[in-house]
């Protein structure tokens, strides 16, 4: 059964934290609830995503530096 | 050569006040946006748009190469930057008039003077212009900068060389959290703006954030008097008046004059502030830094002078001399400014994008809103939270104040929270009234008054 992680705001999506660092998490990575797995930038804030939900991730459904509305699905655990 | 067709390298409100400016003059106007603005009052005000890229900043309103082909392809004789984005980017500057177009602003090389915070320190110091007492320059090393921070004594502040609007500042209070500090701002500096380089400056208690409105045609320069901005959070701006609540006429002058001996220094062209504290106590002032563009508060100053500095602006770039001469700006009367932001005040000014459901904008004497909104707009959430600037003047501080309180109680922006509940709170209270404060009044304030600051506090 597919799980998504939902964005809780309107604004840019980040996987990583800087873009100098390495992503949050990546594809295949095992996520447990309240991990970190990426940051939505609204009106130049910096919100943590925090999972809500437990599994391993099989896919980003938005990209890097994407915009995404609120409730846009982030990333696909399994 | 007067500039007839204006590129807007900008977004927001400030881009329908440049827009307004030129439309003034008989000058037509181009709006560069992101595919996020397409439907901002900016593009619909403006003669033509042109989208120049996704909504992530760095992909449009910073994308210089983007900016320079749409000013080409509509034939647009000037570009005019705004605040933040490209407007302190000397490089931008200079590839703008390598392109051919008038840039709307001081030359590259008084931008990379000014905007390096340590080379603006060297040159005030050469121009007789205090400085707060601090580095030379920049810190070379570790060793040097504890002697230095011993001298000037804690606590000290930190910044970057390259930084401003309030980014790249840390505080130390003590030798020990120096040394903790200190490899960590270097390296955040360095992550930030490119520069790691680092400079010292002692924290001037209870300092009053005052600024000087300058306009230079590169030979003259006239100071348009001085602004307040002590009522501060996390370093960003939240109400302004000029003139200043605190400053004596002698001490005016005095500051007034050291701003045109700085700006006259760089051969300064166009509008630029000199930002100083101002020290109550002991009655001195220091500069800071100068920013080297159109601020967001400025109409405040235009409200005081009658100086539409916008259009100077324009006309200055167009190659006018200066308009007026020293003795022309008069200062009559008070005015005040509140930034009304996307943010909910009584949830920790968590910001809210969103669509306005109703618009009710203040009106009567003395009341100007300089806004994007309008009515069924989205607010899209990749920008700053600034909705509009609240403006009022009158003949006498206290009459201002009251004449806010006034105009906040008929603003209504329906549809998303907005920062109208403070500005309602500080305008009820006493220690705004009289003017009593400081760059670090308005947190404490807000922790204390955090229960005044919803929307229901408006039933009070």
């Amino acid at each position: 059964m597919s799980k998504q992680i939902l964005s809780p705001l309107p604004g840019t999506f980040y996987s990583r934290p800087s873009p100098d660092q390495p992503a949050f998490k990546v594809v295949g990575d095992v996520i447990a609830v309240g991990d970190v797995i990426g940051l939505i930038e609204v009106m130049k804030s910096f919100h943590e995503v925090t999972a809500d939900q437990a599994g391993t991730l099989v896919a980003f459904i938005a990209e890097d530096e994407e915009p995404v509305m609120a409730g846009q699905p982030l990333i696909e655990l399994a | 050569m007067a500039i007839r067709k204006l590129l807007i390298a900008n977004r927001g409100e400030i881009a329908v006040r440049i827009i307004r400016a030129a439309q003034e003059l008989g000058i037509a106007t181009v709006q560069v946006h992101s595919a996020a603005d397409a439907d901002s009052l900016a593009v619909r005000m403006a003669d033509e748009a042109v989208n120049i890229g996704p909504p992530m900043a760095a992909k449009s309103y910073l994308n210089i190469a983007n900016i320079l082909k749409a000013a080409v392809d509509t034939g647009a004789d000037a570009v005019h930057p705004g605040y933040g984005f490209l407007a302190e980017n000397a490089d931008f500057a200079d590839a703008v008039e390598a392109a051919g177009l008038i840039w709307v602003g001081p030359k590259g090389d008084s931008i990379r003077v000014m905007g390096d915070k340590v080379a603006a320190r060297v040159a005030a110091e050469s121009a007789g212009v205090p400085v707060v007492p601090g580095s030379d320059g920049r810190i070379d090393d570790l060793g040097s900068a504890r002697n230095i921070a011993l001298a000037i004594g804690f606590p000290v502040m930190i910044k970057a060389a390259a930084g401003g609007g309030g980014r790249g500042i840390r505080i130390a209070q003590d030798m020990e959290e120096f040394e903790r500090l200190m490899p960590q701002a270097s390296a955040e500096a360095k992550a930030a703006f490119g520069d790691g380089g680092l400079y010292m400056e002692k924290v001037i208690e209870r300092a009053r954030h005052i600024e000087v409105q300058i306009l230079g045609d590169g030979t003259n320069v006239i100071h348009c008097f001085e602004r307040e901005c002590s009522l501060q959070r996390r370093r960003q701006k939240v109400w302004e008046e000029a003139p200043s609540a605190a400053l004596p006429q002698a001490m005016r002058e005095k500051l007034c004059a050291s701003a045109v001996a700085l700006a006259k220094a760089v051969n300064y062209r166009g509008a630029g502030t000199l930002e100083y504290l101002y020290d109550d106590a002991s009655g001195h002032f220091y500069f800071i830094e100068m920013n080297t563009r159109i601020q967001v508060e400025h109409p405040v100053t235009e409200m005081i002078t009658g100086i539409d500095l916008v259009r100077e602006m324009l006309r200055i770039a167009g190659g006018e001399p200066l308009r007026f001469t020293q003795g022309q700006v008069r200062l009559n009367g008070h005015a005040i400014e509140v930034r009304i932001c996307a943010e909910d005040p009584a949830q920790g000014f968590k910001p809210g994008p969103g669509t306005i459901t109703s618009l009710k904008v203040p009106g009567g004497p003395g009341v100007r809103f300089d806004t994007m909104l309008y009515q069924g707009y989205t607010v899209p959430p990749f920008y700053d939270s600034l909705l509009g600037k609240l403006i009022v003047w009158d003949e006498t501080r206290a009459a201002a104040i009251t004449r806010m309180a006034r105009a906040l109680d008929e603003l209504e922006v329906g549809g998303l929270p907005t920062t109208k509940p403070l500005h309602q709170a500080l305008a009820r209270d006493a220690g705004v009234q009289a003017g009593q404060f400081h760059t670090r009044w308005l947190e404490p304030w807000l922790e204390q008054n955090a229960d005044k600051l919803g929307e229901e506090s408006e039933a009070l």
